[in-house]
């Protein structure tokens, strides 16, 4: 095929792109070779729109052993542990086949995470469909839950926590965000480095197949009326190759033969043998004769582009191949040397003893292109002035009913049922919790885990909404009682090409970037995924943050659930009345203007660590952070998860009682406590000046506020669990 | 007391029980599939998970591997053999347990914890347990159990239910049956009540922490009545 300027359009780079190809090589490229360059110089694997950005954000910490770069991030846990983990997005491919697209997402991660050496030790997720009167939604949803526990399920790691929201800003762009952590210990961590002459480059896993070509370019363009016809750029997901090679890799990493390992991820064998290369410096010259196919006649073009799963590319120490494919024939997994190091500083690939690509790596990664794309700069919406007849007649309990079964709020036992949430026999927290909590095996450690984003925030002001996420991160984390340590993020964009969406993208890592600052909760992985628009609609912007903190005696972690009747309750944080962007404006009211609430970084740290140091204590006897719904949402879940009521009081504040029990003020904690501790409590969140409403006494089976605003906790929780399961079943 | 747990390509709850043979004392052994002879041993288990990725049918490959002749030949001299959820599958593939394991009556693959009635004291498992009802934990996405009304009729007669799924009282009725199991059988036995195949998980259940702590009631009992 003769390669030109359309047939580089038709891979998606652009005419100056194009050129500047031509230039680096001093020569038009093969189509291997534009292959390759599109696979790299997407947007998915080159991050041109997005790097210039990325740099800004907190990557350093005291903990940080890796930072963004490597396969995943990782932070060090104490006692030679440490923890590997990254976020990604599969939102293309989870829309065009929602089982494959979400499974091969899940196992897509778990593999970052192994390749490290880590063995995965749980796994979460972040999803987002369309509204839910959308014609697709429902079987959208239904594909994505079975496609995460098919894979996770069967390769054995628990999925402990994870967040579903619904907006139309969705409807023809689905989100799909799976996360990994893993365990390895500190002095056994592997990176994809290459480094030395003549080392072998092994090739092990299953066989290459034509699924997935151009998934990362796929992956890089908006949907369009053709979408269908994208499925075959969708993989297809085994995952008992994935938990044979887990094994297998596993116990090749407990010896020394390993010097670099690389997943073969999006753009496959391409990214992989260049990323490895690229870091150590080197060349790398593989036989693509070798490369173990599950085809027959397949071209050059379509071996480096594939994106079939479960594959790795390993640089071996000499002489240890004998040894390294007896593990993997032991776990019936293909293995083949395919190539070599080399000192050309450039990739050179054969095919029937011909030379079929020869490009300098350099040309490759430094080279590629990276924009710094126009933006404009959002404006902070104005405050609305809320009709005192809009709300004056309302009923709290009324309200209250409608939050707890709207979609975005109500029990998602259904979705979390399906995932496998126990297998390892160390989860300590399931989902349904602030955040999933996993011990540490066989230690008296705990690592929990949180994945949030708040859309809504972002779209209504995108600085103060990426603030927002990490600050709600640091929460969900302090409410189980972890101390925060850093953070892995997957944004999600429109397109870069259009200045309002760049704009959302550039302040919201701005917003995350400040707070991950202050709070010093570094980010140290993360991916970016842009063109989540169809046409010309984008999704809201809709950045997702998972955090992970450390339990140092798991004894001591924290649940939402009431404990004990006559046990008294405070509200942690001041509470302003914003409720402006809260679910209830949206929902109750039908204001959908205005700005989101404020953040104050300063209140954010102190009464998060304020309340650590109380559950440090021994003080607290149940805790849950504020976010959507208010305070009464918040509380009204404690009541529901620990079969308790509560006895309100009426708040002390101007601010009416609708404004006190439904605005979403940042910074604020529920918690229970014990009264002979009450002095103590009140003495600590006094000393650290710590803002606290006293909210009410715990009592058998009933929220109650007066004889009129009343209701039993039976019947809110019937309202919070049955419409997901109404809605699945019809 | 001497245990093994088989370990097939895809097993994923093998450490787990390994974990949990430990804690109440046996010394366990982990042995390969492709292994031909079992270690001495007064148990024998069949994890969880998902032995060759549940392709062709659950159990049924795992059925055929090599080491499974040696614990068949275990099982058939007297031997304790228990399996556990995908380890009840292999079993049934081996005929050592009568009937099958079809999907779960809503399609769905279903995590959670559940109350089980303890329906036979007479066999070595349950012998001297204390409770009636134990609560337990299920994963899985085939473990509605069926059986032909010969089968069934068979079973009833030598007292083969190990346990059914019931509530937190014991009663034993179809709205706490989670997966559409005929009678809501969740275990059951062979003849002789050396071979036991249930679909929960007890080693998931060994302590407060966990989701719950009566998988520890049921191994600490079994320890002692094969002492």
């Amino acid at each position: 095929m003769i390669v030109n300027e359309k047939v580089a359009i038709d891979h998606g780079l652009k005419k100056d792109e194009y050129k500047k190809i031509c230039d680096l090589l001093k020569r038009t490229p093969n189509i291997t070779e534009l292959g390759i360059f599109s696979a790299m110089w997407n947007e998915h694997c080159s991050y041109k729109s997005s790097r210039i950005h990325l740099k800004k954000l907190p990557t350093k910490g005291k903990q940080v052993i890796q930072g963004p770069g490597e396969n995943a991030g990782v932070i060090d846990i104490g006692d030679n542990d440490a923890i590997v983990f990254k976020i990604e997005s599969h939102n293309h491919p989870s829309f065009i086949e929602p089982y494959q697209g979400a499974a091969t997402g899940v196992g897509g991660i778990m593999r970052d995470v192994f390749t490290m050496g880590a063995r995965p030790i749980a796994n979460l997720n972040s999803i987002h469909f369309g509204s839910t009167q959308h014609k697709k939604t429902k079987n959208l949803l239904r594909g994505v839950v079975h496609g995460i526990g098919g894979y996770g399920n069967c390769m054995g790691v628990p999925t402990i926590a994870g967040q579903t929201s619904f907006d139309s800003s969705y409807n023809g762009n689905i989100l799909v965000n799976a996360m990994t952590l893993g365990l390895v210990k500190k002095n056994k961590i592997f990176y994809s480095k290459a480094a030395g002459l003549n080392k072998p480059v092994i090739y092990v896993g299953s066989k290459t197949g034509r699924d997935g070509i151009h998934g990362a370019s796929m992956a890089s363009a908006s949907f369009d009326d053709k979408i269908e016809e994208k499925k075959p750029t969708v993989q297809v997901g085994d995952p008992f190759t994935e938990k044979l090679l887990l094994e297998a890799c596993l116990e090749l990493m407990a010896g020394d033969s390993i010097i670099a390992i690389q997943d073969m991820g999006a753009a496959g064998l391409t990214s992989s043998s260049i990323e490895m290369a690229s870091k150590g410096n080197l060349g790398i010259e593989i036989n693509l004769n070798k490369v173990p196919c599950r085809e027959s006649k397949m071209t050059p073009y379509e071996i480096m582009l594939s994106e079939s799963q479960e594959r790795m590319l390993i640089v071996l120490e000499n002489g240890k191949e004998e040894q390294a494919k007896k593990i993997f024939d032991k776990w019936n997994l293909d293995f083949a040397v395919i190539g070599k190091t080399t000192k050309s500083k450039k990739i050179q690939l054969y095919f029937d003893n011909e030379l079929v690509a020869n490009i300098p790596v350099n040309t490759l990664v430094e080279n590629s292109p990276m924009y710094d794309r126009k933006w404009k700069k959002a404006k902070l919406p104005k405050k609305i002035k809320i009709k005192k007849e809009d709300i004056n007649n309302l009923k709290i309990i009324e309200v209250l009913k409608k939050i707890l079964a709207n979609p975005n709020i109500c029990s998602k036992e259904w979705i979390w049922q399906q995932y496998d949430h126990t297998v390892m026999g160390d989860t300590i927290q399931k989902p349904g919790g602030d955040s999933g909590v996993v011990r540490v095996h066989g230690t008296n450690k705990a690592v929990a885990a949180s994945v949030d984003s708040s859309a809504v925030y972002c779209w209504a002001h995108p600085l103060t909404g990426g603030k927002q996420i990490v600050c709600e991160s640091f929460r969900n984390l302090i409410s189980v009682g972890a101390k925060p340590i850093a953070i892995t993020n997957c944004l999600n964009f429109g397109s870069p090409e259009n200045e309002e969406n760049m704009g959302e993208f550039v302040e919201c890592v701005q917003g995350i970037g400040e707070a991950s600052s202050y709070l010093k909760f570094p980010v140290v992985s993360g991916n970016v995924s842009f063109y989540n628009q169809t046409k010309d609609q984008g999704i809201k912007p809709t950045p997702s943050i998972g955090g992970v903190g450390l339990i140092k005696d798991y004894t001591k972690m924290i649940t939402m659930d009431f404990k004990e009747v006559d046990n008294s309750v405070l509200v942690i944080g001041k509470t302003e009345g914003h409720i402006d962007q809260s679910l209830f404006a949206r929902v109750i009211i039908n204001e959908k203007n205005g700005p989101p609430p404020e953040i104050n970084l300063f209140n954010e740290k102190n009464n998060g660590e304020t309340l650590l140091k109380l559950i440090e204590n021994n003080l607290i006897k149940s805790a849950h952070d504020i976010s959507l719904g208010g305070i009464i949402t918040a509380v009204s879940k404690m009541c529901i998860k620990g079969n308790k009521g509560i006895n309100l009081k009426k708040p002390k504040y101007l601010i009416n009682e609708i404004e006190y029990f439904f605005s979403e003020d940042q910074g604020r904690y529920i918690i229970e406590i014990n009264n002979s501790d009450l002095k103590k409590v009140v003495d600590l969140l006094n000393k650290n000046a710590v803002h606290y409403d006293e909210l009410g006494t715990i009592n058998e089976n009933m929220l109650f506020l007066n004889e009129k605003t009343k209701v039993t906790i039976d019947e809110l929780k019937e309202f919070n669990t049955k419409w997901l399961k109404e809605y699945m079943s019809n | 007391m001497k245990s093994a747990v088989i370990t097939f390509p895809g097993s994923n709850c093998d450490r787990d029980m390994d974990v949990a043979l430990k804690k109440f004392g046996f010394k366990n052994k982990m042995v390969w599939h492709q292994d031909v002879e079992l270690p001495k041993s007064d148990l024998v288990v069949l994890p969880g998970g998902f032995s060759y990725g549940d392709y062709l049918r659950c159990g049924s490959m795992a059925s055929k591997s090599k080491i499974m002749q040696s614990v068949i030949n275990f099982a058939n001299s007297g031997g304790m053999v228990m399996g556990i959820c995908n380890g009840f599958q292999i079993l049934v593939e081996t005929g050592l347990v009568p009937g099958v394991l079809l999907r779960n009556k809503y399609l769905e693959f279903i995590c959670k914890n559940v109350f089980v009635k303890i329906r036979n004291k007479n066999s070595d498992y349950f012998k001297n347990i204390n409770n009636e009802v134990l609560e337990l934990h299920i994963a899985h996405n085939e473990g509605n159990y069926f059986c032909t009304n010969d089968q069934l009729k068979e079973i009833e007669d030598h007292n083969q239910i190990a346990i059914n799924y019931c509530n937190i009282d014991g009663k034993i009725e179809e709205k706490f049956n989670p997966n559409g199991s005929l009678k809501n059988i969740a275990g059951i036995f062979n003849k002789e009540k050396n071979v036991l195949g249930m679909m929960p998980h007890p080693e998931r259940m060994i302590d407060p922490s966990l989701s719950g702590n009566d998988g520890s009631l049921f191994f600490k009992n079994l320890i002692n009545n094969l002492k």
